[in-house]
């Protein structure tokens, strides 16, 4: 299918004295989907999100926002993007109705064009009633409401989200990712960062995973799980100075396709579970390896995210903020 | 162009609503230059100053040209931590992804800081009127003492910008503008003539501009048109140079911080 293309990105590099944030990041989005960059902090993807809507200039690469370069025609970006941070940037003095004033005097609505658009907005994220009380009197959940109500009001081509659901409750997340498939429904095209797989598999129509400032791997969260092929057998083991032992008796058997050794045990990638299985046990006993636990399942998004970075998205290395 | 008055004029009104709901303190913003240093420390050095030294009739009139600088000095070094604030939540990150010209937000800074420096002025001359001080040079003595406070407090608050932009955290921000504002106001002749100083301190205080500022409110205040008007132009020629320098310097620094 061919698709119309709605950010093009090519051989992106950012960097900060020595440290390269992003280098040589190259994807595209297309018109209507919702793009997905996921992977742990530090790893890139604020920087690639900044960049996108005209907040940072790449060391070299382009990126360009419905064929206008992020640089080049910053203006003409910034008229098409909406934009929701991370931060829940809120001026605490402020009304939920008065950041929406604000940023449709900067976005130059007429009074009257803003007051409409304003009150369909408190009414999409439900912040009619507390439209007037000032923003510092909100929930977590309520502002990001009205966090995404202002990434709205200029009525934007693509909307920019970064961790839309960072430190949210479970509740509000789910509030969260239903806005987002309606704005999807509605046609608009979005890309956000978020650091949870079940996020990125629930609400993105493809990923990117990053890490590390490259590309690991890119493809809807249902080609990346059959890409790695075969389903997961995990074994923990009573006593894990078997755990080599167990890992060379199995490596060349026919019915395992990968075999790797763990902290507390083995993960084996199996093609069908019937045939694997009792060679895993018949080995095991005959080693005298006494399995404390088994567990069989299906690839999730998580062992795409092991599979291509080699490591856990839970092993995070705090990094120090990325970008300004 | 409309665009641009569009922008500016949304952006100042935030700074105002902003001082406007936060009502302590602009209560202390607006008391304490007139509290602590012109009654108390007006009132304390009554006696303990030497008319022969201040050549004024009493400390609190010629205190009042101090206070009047002091206060445009500590609102313009003040004037970037608004600015700070919006850079550590990321609400200036979402200003600058809007269409916006990237000098507006500077601007209506400028234009709230200036602003309230005037009221302040003012009211701090009707504080010192109760107390007996008639500017000797009337309304229009006013204005240029207005036109002088602006002048210097341009180049203040463009420093306090560029600072808040490029400092690491706001701890740091308030460290450095702790560190200059008690030093800037003793070496200058707000509270002491230049004459009535120790020799190094009145040569250190001659390249302070608050000198300059003050040496020309002084005798709007205390003398008259013909002592004032060659102070009043010595300073203009001083500030222009002063916001040169530091508008030059600061640009840079918007510049890089904004895009």
């Amino acid at each position: 299918m061919d698709r119309a293309i709605a950010i093009q990105v090519s051989r992106l590099t950012k960097a900060y004295d020595k440290h390269m944030a992003v280098s040589d990041l190259s994807f595209e989005v297309y018109a209507g989907e919702i793009f997905g960059l996921l992977g742990p902090n530090g790893a890139g993807k604020s920087t690639t999100l900044r960049t996108l809507i005209t907040l940072l200039t790449p060391t070299s690469g382009t990126a360009s926002i419905l064929g206008h370069d992020t640089v080049r025609e910053a203006d003409v970006v910034r008229r098409l993007i909406g934009y929701v941070p991370q931060e829940r940037a809120i001026d605490r003095f402020l009304t939920g109705r008065e950041h929406l004033q604000l940023l449709g005097a900067l976005y130059h609505l007429s009074k009257a064009e803003a007051a409409k658009r304003i009150a369909e907005l408190l009414k999409l994220v439900e912040l009619e009633e507390a439209a007037d009380r000032a923003a510092k009197t909100y929930s977590g959940g309520m502002k990001r409401k009205l966090d995404i109500a202002c990434g709205l009001l200029p009525d934007p081509k693509i909307l920019f989200l970064d961790e839309p659901t960072l430190g949210l409750d479970v509740q509000s997340r789910l509030r969260i990712w239903d806005y987002v498939r309606m704005l999807k429904e509605r046609g608009m095209t979005i890309v956000m960062t978020t650091n949870y797989l079940d996020e990125a598999d629930q609400l993105c129509d493809r990923l990117a995973i990053i890490d590390g400032g490259k590309i690991k791997t890119l493809g809807s969260p249902a080609e990346l799980k059959i890409g790695l092929g075969g389903d997961i057998v995990s074994l923990t083991l009573k006593d894990p100075g078997k755990i080599p032992t167990l890992v060379s008796a199995l490596t060349n058997q026919p019915a395992m396709r990968a075999v790797k050794a763990t902290p507390t045990g083995l993960d084996i990638r199996v093609e069908s579970p019937e045939k694997a299985l009792p060679a895993i046990l018949e080995s095991a006993n005959r080693l005298d390896c006494q399995l404390e636990f088994i567990e069989y399942h299906r690839p999730r998004l998580d062992d795409v995210f092991i599979a291509h970075t080699g490591r856990s998205m839970k092993d995070d290395i705090p990094i120090e903020k990325e970008g300004v | 162009m409309t665009e641009y008055w569009q922008e500016i004029s949304a952006l100042t009104m935030r700074w105002v609503r902003r001082l406007s709901r936060e009502k302590f303190s602009m209560l202390f913003t607006l008391v304490q230059p007139m509290l602590f240093w012109l009654i108390f420390f007006g009132n304390l050095f009554q006696r303990a100053a030497d008319v022969q030294v201040t050549q004024a009739p009493d400390y609190i009139s010629f205190l009042t040209a101090g206070v009047v600088v002091m206060t445009v000095l500590n609102n313009g070094l003040a004037g970037g931590v608004d600015l700070l604030f919006d850079k550590e939540n990321g609400f200036l990150e979402r200003l600058m992804t809007t269409p916006i010209h990237r000098t507006s937000v500077i601007l209506s800074r400028f234009i709230f800081v200036m602003t309230i420096t005037s009221l302040q002025v003012l009211v701090i001359l009707g504080v010192a009127f109760l107390f007996g001080v008639q500017p000797a040079t009337g309304l229009l003595g006013i204005a240029a003492i207005l036109m002088i406070g602006m002048l210097f407090g341009v180049g203040l608050t463009a420093i306090s910008m560029a600072m808040a932009f490029s400092v690491k955290s706001h701890g740091d921000f308030f460290s450095v503008l702790g560190f200059l504002s008690l030093p800037m106001i003793f070496l200058s002749s707000a509270l002491v003539p230049l004459t009535g100083m120790p020799a190094w301190m009145g040569f250190l205080a001659r390249f302070n501009p608050m000198t300059w500022a003050i040496d020309a409110v002084r005798p709007l205040i205390l003398s008259g048109w013909t002592e004032a008007l060659p102070h009043v132009g010595m300073v203009v020629i001083v500030m222009v140079i002063f916001d040169a320098l530091c508008l030059y310097g600061s640009a840079k620094v918007f510049r890089r911080a904004m895009g």
